[in-house]
């Protein structure tokens, strides 16, 4: 059966590009002066700087606060279970590798309960992007620790001081295999449009990790926290491609905490590059389906 | 009487019992002859004892029958085990320099072999001896073996065949010279036959069905599937991975199915225990996909090697909510084969998940299967899909409608009488949504938060729960075999069809009693109607499943409010073989019992 259409409607045609373009249908619903917003202009602008259509883009996330954002941007999106954006968004991207796919959440959804999958999208190297919006605090759940919670800190679920260790991402991430790593601030918007365009335009897997402060859980680490802590790393004369040295500016915290981008290596392929299926034929989500008869004869002889 | 015969081979794992037994099978489908072998294993990969049975037939088998007429014990442990269970008129195959025959039964015949003088210093040699042997007990030349051992060791050179063909000569003639042939002779069938395992089926089922994406964590008894999809994958175009466990399966599943592939995995009870909120989202996105639970014991760890149908509840909850799901439980290995396109045409047609109940017996298990059987120009039907209009939608064209972006045209989940909302995948001109587990209205926009509204929320889960209101009319009634007026009506489901049915056969022949059979293959939905109305006229229903707590029966008082007078249960890990259900039919007519828990005689 053929899909059912009541009217022929015209043919769609790709329209200019604006700023607007990116603009969703919903207004965001985060707290006002959340973090979040200025990730989204700045993932809006870097998607109108770069060009790209957006039905050629799929922006994926978990669940939580930030992983609301698909439905306030204009590009496909999907809007998928806890932890869970990157592996739904390396299917996505190997079935149709022409999209341009990134995924967007929080740091309890990818360092926390998704922490597993962040390690292997990383050794895999496939071609998407990941901006974690990391608040530090779970807060669609009214405010309970999180992985990159500090020591010491006071949330509802430790009322008396936080005893665990944070988790670091931009270490782990390196180590993990990932060949782009950064880190931006919602304070400093034009830097994190150039760190997005960055990401999308490398080839491999790119993690933004972006302080987004939640000012409605997190009494700590706030905009008048981080502001005089954050220092550009393109300031600072620091080379993206030395390892050691991307691992010491990542393991910097306190007085000076570094923005920027820390790890960058293009000599490796991407997994869609190693993988003989999608050589030639296009994406197999457009392929067309049945076993052509040499092959079934093929296999059955297999049986024989 | 058809010639009907069963050969048991067992050692220790790493002894290589596999080897003879995959030769036997090929040389007797290639003689035409229907075979079935199921191979008792446990969960180690060197020692312990294993033991592999192939029953071959004039007709179709499809279980490992009740009797052996060759033992071939390649360790003491093994005769030790299993002489005792042979009876008058078979045989035990063993070399009698190294093993010992202990008690037995009175008519069966001892063949002791002197490997060491028939296999010189060859250790792995006593394996081809005794299958050498076996064939000239059953009446089958010696040519097959050479061919096949001539394929197997051209690699190694000439001398290893021929060293090879020497053994299987000297051993096939010591036979000849010393043992008791069988009264009958194999017989050849109709035609050459293949050999199909039933994970080999699910995974050949889902490329004719058109799968091009497939993801799997390993997982016993259900890794046949990922090994034949790995070994397959560039030849085939089917992207398959590996994926770190199985929660990250189901998502990369389902995200490759949004998409617009063709997608599956499959797994076992503990897996698919961790897959199942990824279930749900593909409830609530509204995204075809088919997802493979091979059951084996359970539950934890259980059993990694035995067989169960212990999952069905697990299967019928998986996930929270409330969606419609398509739950088929195939039974056997061709209709395991036969399965898949149409599940996948069905969920690509209501737009939600597709799960399918195996279990080891069925997907462990090995069966002949007629090349003729194994149709490959299936229909493929994707429903209302919309890809990109340079795409070819696998049988028909690709739609477009709305203009531009932002567009209020396209409602991806938009509230039609049948419940189904043309599906557009990401890359799609002028289709642009977002496609989220929380609900959504029509047009994709949550109504978790802000614009949560009760009218809204109703009209979604009806929209959604619509879809099955049709299936029904797209998938077969479950038939009754056998008369009507019958004695007694077995019921059963999945895997146990094959063995119901021969019950059935030796309790009118052997017993007397009139039985039929009805056998459910589609659970989720369920024809309520024809299985109440078949139901409705049998006398004594008596329900045969491989679980404890009689999760059919439960469910099929659930749909239909009738309550089974019997119940033939089994969980031991083995299958059942014919007595067992012959027996407990006989002592639930005679009033004995209402629950049988057939004893497994043989200790594997």
């Amino acid at each position: 059966m053929n899909p059912v259409i009541e009217i022929a409607p015209p043919k769609p045609t790709a329209a200019e590009l604006t700023k607007d373009t990116y603009k969703g249908k919903i207004h965001p619903d985060w707290c006002p002066g959340c973090g979040d917003f200025s990730v989204l202009a700045a993932l809006q602008a870097a998607l109108h700087e770069l060009g790209l259509q957006p039905h050629q883009v799929c922006v994926i996330s978990g669940i939580g606060c930030s992983s609301n954002l698909p439905g306030f941007i204009n590009t496909y999106g999907m809007h998928t279970l806890h932890g869970r954006s990157l592996v739904v968004g390396t299917g996505v991207k190997l079935a149709n590798h022409n999209l341009k796919v990134i995924c967007v959440g929080g740091d309890g959804d990818g360092y926390g309960i998704g922490g597993n999958h962040l390690m292997h999208i990383a050794r895999r190297n496939i071609d998407l992007t990941y901006i974690v919006m990391d608040n530090q605090i779970y807060g669609l759940t009214t405010g309970q620790v999180s992985p990159t919670s500090s020591k010491g800190m006071k949330t509802k679920s430790t009322p008396h001081g936080n005893v665990e260790n944070p988790i670091n991402p931009i270490p782990m991430a390196i180590v993990s295999g990932a060949t782009y790593v950064a880190r931006g601030f919602s304070g400093k918007q034009k830097h994190l449009v150039d760190l997005f365009k960055g990401a999308i335009n490398h080839r491999g897997f790119a993690l933004v990790d972006v302080f987004s402060p939640c000012v409605t859980y997190n009494k700590d680490n706030t905009y008048q926290w981080f502001t005089p802590r954050v220092k550009g790393l393109e300031d600072q004369k620091h080379d993206p491609t030395n390892f050691h040295a991307a691992m010491d500016q990542g393991y910097k915290w306190g007085e000076e905490i570094p923005i920027g981008l820390f790890w960058k290596r293009t000599d490796l392929p991407a997994l869609e590059d190693l993988e003989p299926v999608l050589e030639e034929g296009g994406p197999i989500a457009h392929r067309p389906l049945g076993i052509p008869e040499d092959q079934a004869k093929a296999l059955i002889q297999e049986l024989l | 009487m058809a010639v009907d015969f069963a050969i048991g081979i067992g050692g220790e794992a790493g002894q290589g019992i596999a080897t003879p037994g995959d030769i036997l099978a090929r040389i007797f489908a290639r003689r035409g002859l229907h075979l079935n072998a199921y191979n008792a294993y446990q969960s180690l990969i060197r020692g312990g004892h294993t033991f592999l049975t192939i029953r071959a037939s004039e007709r179709p088998v499809g279980n490992m029958g009740d009797k052996l007429d060759v033992l071939v014990p390649l360790n003491q442990d093994t005769m030790d085990r299993h002489l005792k269970l042979l009876r008058d008129g078979a045989c035990v195959i063993y070399d009698g320099d190294k093993l010992k025959p202990g008690e037995h039964a009175k008519g069966v015949q001892l063949c002791p072999m002197p490997m060491k003088q028939l296999c010189g210093a060859n250790k792995l040699g006593a394996n081809t001896v005794a299958v050498a042997a076996t064939l000239q007990m059953i009446g089958i030349e010696i040519d097959p073996l050479e061919q096949v051992l001539t394929r197997q060791f051209k690699k190694k050179g000439d001398a290893v065949v021929q060293e090879n063909v020497n053994m299987a000569k000297a051993g096939y003639d010591y036979a000849a010279a010393n043992f008791r042939a069988f009264p009958f002779k194999a017989p050849r069938g109709a035609k050459p036959l293949g050999v199909v395992t039933g994970n080999q089926a699910l995974a050949l089922g889902g490329a004719a069905a058109g799968v091009k994406f497939y993801a799997a964590y390993p997982m016993s008894p259900s890794t046949g599937v990922l090994m034949w999809m790995a070994q397959h994958a560039r030849q085939l175009g089917i992207m398959v991975r590996q994926v770190e466990d199985e929660i990250g399966v189901i998502n990369m599943v389902i995200g490759a199915a949004h998409a617009g592939c063709r997608a599956m995995c499959a797994t076992s009870g503990g897996g698919f225990a961790l897959m199942t909120e990824g279930i749900g989202m593909a409830g609530m996105i509204e995204t075809p996909m088919v997802c493979i639970n091979v059951q084996r014991g359970g539950p934890a760890t259980g059993i990694p090697t035995k067989t169960e149908q212990g999952d069905l509840w697990q299967i019928l909850g998986a996930a929270p909510g409330d969606f419609p799901r398509i739950i088929v439980a195939p039974s056997s290995q061709v209709d395991a084969f036969k399965t898949l396109p149409e599940l996948f045409n069905l969920v690509d047609k209501y737009q939600c998940p597709g799960l399918v109940l195996s279990d080891l017996l069925i997907s462990e298990g090995t069966s002949s299967v007629d090349p003729a059987d194994l149709n490959f120009k299936v229909k493929i039907d994707r429903g209302q899909l919309i890809l990109p209009d340079n795409a070819p939608n696998g049988n028909g064209e690709a739609v477009s409608i709305g203009s531009g972006y932002n567009d209020d045209k396209y409602w991806r989940f938009k509230n039609t009488d049948s419940g189904i909302s043309p599906r557009a995948v990401p890359g799609v001109l002028g289709h642009i949504f977002t496609a989220a587990t929380d609900e959504h209205d029509e047009d994709g926009t949550l109504i978790s938060d802000e614009f949560t509204n009760p009218t809204k929320r109703r009209m979604m889960v009806e929209k959604r729960a619509r879809k099955m209101n049709t299936v029904l009319n797209d998938i077969p009634a479950p038939k009754l075999f056998g008369p009507e007026n019958a004695q007694v009506t077995l019921v059963g489901w999945g895997s146990t069809e094959s063995v119901i049915r021969e019950s059935v056969e030796k309790l009118a022949g052997e017993e007397g009693i009139v039985a039929n059979h009805l056998h459910i293959k589609w659970i989720v939905p369920f024809h309520t109607d024809d299985v109440t109305h078949i139901l409705g006229k049998s006398k004594k229903i008596i329900i045969v499943e491989n679980n404890y707590s009689g999760q059919f029966a439960r469910y099929l008082r659930s749909e239909t409010g009738i309550k089974a007078h019997g119940h033939i249960r089994k969980y031991d890990g083995e299958p059942f073989m014919p007595h067992h259900i012959v027996e407990a039919v006989k002592r639930q007519i005679g009033g004995k019992e209402e629950l049988s828990v057939p004893v497994h005689e043989i200790h594997v």
